[in-house]
């Protein structure tokens, strides 16, 4: 069963130097929100955004991991 | 029905409806909370939306997501492009974007809370799978 540590590690590794807070919304190992504020986003959509994050788990989401929300920033910007 | 045949289906929902919401359950009955904060967002604003129900066939979520590269569902399109899923709907909902992006007012009571009038019948995929 994947860990909030688990999933902040890998979303770190393929976005070096991102800022990333995960919880484990339910507790109960699938249900999980990730906030990451990273330079990379920048310039990007929302879709392309959010698309960066899915990516890192390809197929976990909808498997493993159930549920993954998603909220990303820019480090210039509070809100995106 | 073939996979090829589902995903022709899909991509003319997409084509023919300016806001389709691809959904767990149906607008009346939604059956997952993201879905369900999706419609909900959607029936605030009051806009007209098809909707169409992933689950009575797991290859259709398949084909959506193979057709859209997004793996989760809901997923919201407005003039064939992928707006996003429940978190980026509910942040433009918010934000009041969603409103402009959809030419209707920003309701003053800012609540995405499912309601149950959808403004378009959904649309069934279920009798053409056999």
């Amino acid at each position: 069963m994947p860990t909030p540590a688990e999933l902040q590690e890998r979303i770190q590794a393929a976005l070096p130097g991102a800022l990333v807070t995960v919880d484990d919304l339910t507790g109960g190992g699938d249900h999980f929100r990730a906030e990451i504020v990273s330079d990379r986003f920048e310039g990007l959509s929302r879709i392309q955004q959010h698309k960066l994050v899915y990516d890192v788990f390809g197929g976990d989401i909808g498997g493993a991991i159930h549920a993954l929300s998603i909220k990303t920033s820019t480090p210039g910007a509070t809100t995106q | 029905m073939t996979n090829d045949e589902i995903r022709d289906f899909l991509q003319q929902a997409i084509d023919e409806n300016r806001v389709m919401l691809f959904m767990k359950g149906t607008p009346n009955q939604p059956q997952c909370g993201f879905s369900a904060r999706a419609s909900g967002a959607l029936n605030a604003l009051g806009v007209q939306y098809a909707a169409l129900d992933i689950l009575p066939d797991p290859r259709i979520r398949e084909e959506l997501s193979g057709l859209s590269g997004w793996p989760t569902i809901p997923q919201l399109y407005v003039d064939k492009e992928l707006v996003g899923g429940s978190d980026i709907i509910i942040e433009m909902f918010e934000s009041g974007e969603l409103a402009g992006l959809l030419g209707v007012e920003q309701p003053e009571e800012v609540e995405a809370e499912p309601q149950p009038e959808p403004a378009q019948r959904p649309i069934g995929l279920e009798n053409r799978l056999d």
